[in-house]
């Protein structure tokens, strides 16, 4: 008796449960869908769902009309650079905070929160400046440096909350066997510490990529990366819902997949610990 | 045990990432302070010499203020009633057992992983378009007369899609939280005859407030930052001038420097009263 209940009811989640995670998804389905029609299947009366003829033409036109592979570069070297480059930054910072911890520490921590919440429209127009003064504006190099600064609080939090659980005795117990300090950073820390870093730099990586306000101030042509290249879908002219669903896709699809494997990450990152 | 030696070594090795983070607040936030104090026009003669709290006063008292405060009480406000609510509502639903449970979380986590220009643009013209969008054709097919989204119902399709991208987020966080309840307590209730909606009162939400809380403080940061939704949509026309735009604006489009530049000490301002709510409850975590 008690059982088919449960039966019941575990068919009733899950048909809810999958009703409503479609209907969230869908914009993202319908954008995959729509990125292998013609315009004309595009925008047609009633919409067509799947019954059109599939054709990778958008994607070539895409690439072929505005370079999309040149963007995606750019996204990739600004993304990939300014990840890696705060972690070499955090790593050192993070382990000391976590293994040498003093009183300041939480302060130094919560300090480096609060840069974070700095609005970026409140230095826009300094940055700017910089940029050209120093000859920055639409370039990589200067895209990686500003994107890293404003992950560097998050990188460094996470990387401490995971150093954090590193237990202390093994380290003692390594250094009872006669180990050097740098034979326990290579050989004890590293591998535990690996799992840690390789989340973070997951992490980083999506929010570096998906970040929208610096990239569209400060980049117009050379260092574009992908959320200005979509932006300039914005004043379109004549037919194109399936192009921009073809530049969309390629756009979001590197990082859905990621996304994927970050989910549990996302929680301890984006709440700097406060949630686990 | 540290030694002095180690601590020395620990300085070292936290001294890149201070200075740095040092540098990235301090020259920026100098420079704004400095402009904000100016008459600024790059592109019509430059720096015109100090004007006190000339821009202050202009900022707050200019006719498209107190519209852009009203712009962004209501984006960030509709989008936190929604995303808290539904994300409480999704994140019970989730932990419920069911089948395929892992990929059910990753369609309803997937909003957040796309760029804010894709989604906004998305929305904007295959839904909200008011001849071929999806919802035109939805309201045609009940007989309605499809609506000029983002510029009949502007703030409404802003908020629409900005709580599209923020549900993932504070249900995954609510979900985090539920999944920590004791189990054994709810059971408890309902073995006493405690009805949904007084176990959900008494158990569930109390059990949630922290994460809640977490979640408002969080987004709050970030929505009221948001840009790029703003850009491609409607750019900034039709009410939907936040803060954050008409500072863009001030600076960026019509080149006033010191005018924005005041703009911009009141929306850092404005986000250390929200961050130091946050700032505490992470910093009494960190204590235990």
């Amino acid at each position: 008796m008690a059982r088919t209940v449960t039966t019941r009811r575990k068919s009733l989640n899950t048909v809810l449960a999958w009703a409503v995670g479609l209907l969230i998804f869908f914009p993202i389905l319908w954008t995959i869908l729509t990125s292998f029609k013609t315009e004309a299947q595009a925008i047609a009366s009633p919409p067509l769902f799947l019954n059109f003829n599939w054709t990778l033409e958008n994607y070539a036109i895409v690439q072929e009309r505005s370079d999309y592979m040149r963007f995606l570069w750019n996204s990739v070297i600004i993304a990939g650079g300014s990840t890696i480059l705060g972690v070499i930054i955090a790593v050192p910072a993070a382990w000391a905070m976590a293994f040498v911890p003093s009183k300041r520490t939480k302060d130094i921590l919560l300090w480096m929160l609060s840069t974070k919440m700095l609005p970026a429209v409140g230095v826009l127009y300094p940055i700017y400046l910089l940029f050209i003064r120093l000859g920055l504006l639409d370039t990589r190099g200067g895209l990686v440096v500003v994107l890293m600064l404003i992950n560097l609080p998050i990188i460094v939090w996470m990387l401490y909350t995971y150093f954090r659980e590193i237990p202390g005795e093994i380290l003692e117990a390594a250094r009872m066997d006669g180990a050097t300090l740098k034979e326990e950073i290579l050989y004890v820390l590293t591998p535990m510490a690996i799992p840690g870093i390789a989340s973070t730099v997951l992490l980083n990586f999506i929010l570096a990529w998906n970040e929208a306000f610096w990239t569209l101030n400060l980049t117009a042509v050379d260092a574009a990366p992908l959320t200005a290249f979509i932006a300039s879908y914005s004043s379109p002219e004549g037919l194109f819902f399936a192009k921009l669903s073809a530049a969309s896709t390629m756009a979001i699809a590197p990082i859905l997949i990621l996304g994927w494997f970050s989910q549990k990450q996302l929680v301890r990152g984006l709440t700097f610990g406060a949630v686990k | 045990m540290a030694t002095q030696h180690s601590r020395s070594v620990a300085r070292l090795m936290m001294a890149p990432a201070v200075v740095l983070l040092l540098g990235w607040m301090l020259v920026p936030l100098t420079m704004t302070l400095y402009f904000s104090f100016k008459k600024y026009l790059p592109l019509r003669g430059g720096d015109l010499g100090w004007v006190g709290f000339d821009n202050y006063v202009r900022f707050v008292s200019s006719s498209s203020f107190w519209p852009a405060v009203q712009a962004t009480l209501m984006i960030v406000g509709g989008v936190l009633v929604i995303t808290v609510v539904l994300g409480i509502l999704l994140a019970m639903l989730l932990d419920q057992p069911m089948w395929g449970q892992g990929v059910v979380r990753i369609l309803v986590i997937a909003p957040f992983f796309v760029m804010p220009t894709v989604s906004a643009l998305v929305w904007k013209n295959m839904f909200m378009d008011p001849v071929n969008g999806l919802l035109a054709h939805l309201w045609r097919f009940f007989g309605a007369e499809p609506i000029s989204w983002l510029s009949e119902a502007s703030m409404t399709s802003i908020i629409m899609i900005v709580s599209w991208q923020w549900l993932p987020f504070a249900t995954l966080i609510l979900l985090t939280a539920i999944q920590s309840l004791d189990s054994e307590q709810l059971e408890a209730a309902e073995m006493d005859g405690a009805p949904v909606l007084k176990r959900f009162y008494h158990i569930v939400l109390p059990h949630l407030s922290r994460a809640i809380t977490i979640v408002i403080l969080i987004q709050t940061i970030f929505l009221l930052s948001i840009f790029a939704e703003i850009f491609v949509t409607t750019g900034g026309a039709f009410g939907t001038r936040t803060l954050t735009y008409l500072i863009f604006q001030r600076v960026l489009e019509s080149q006033n420097v010191g005018l924005g530049s005041a703009g911009g000490v009141y929306a850092i301002i404005l986000a250390n009263i929200v961050a130091i709510f946050l700032m505490r409850i992470v910093g009494k975590n960190l204590d235990a």
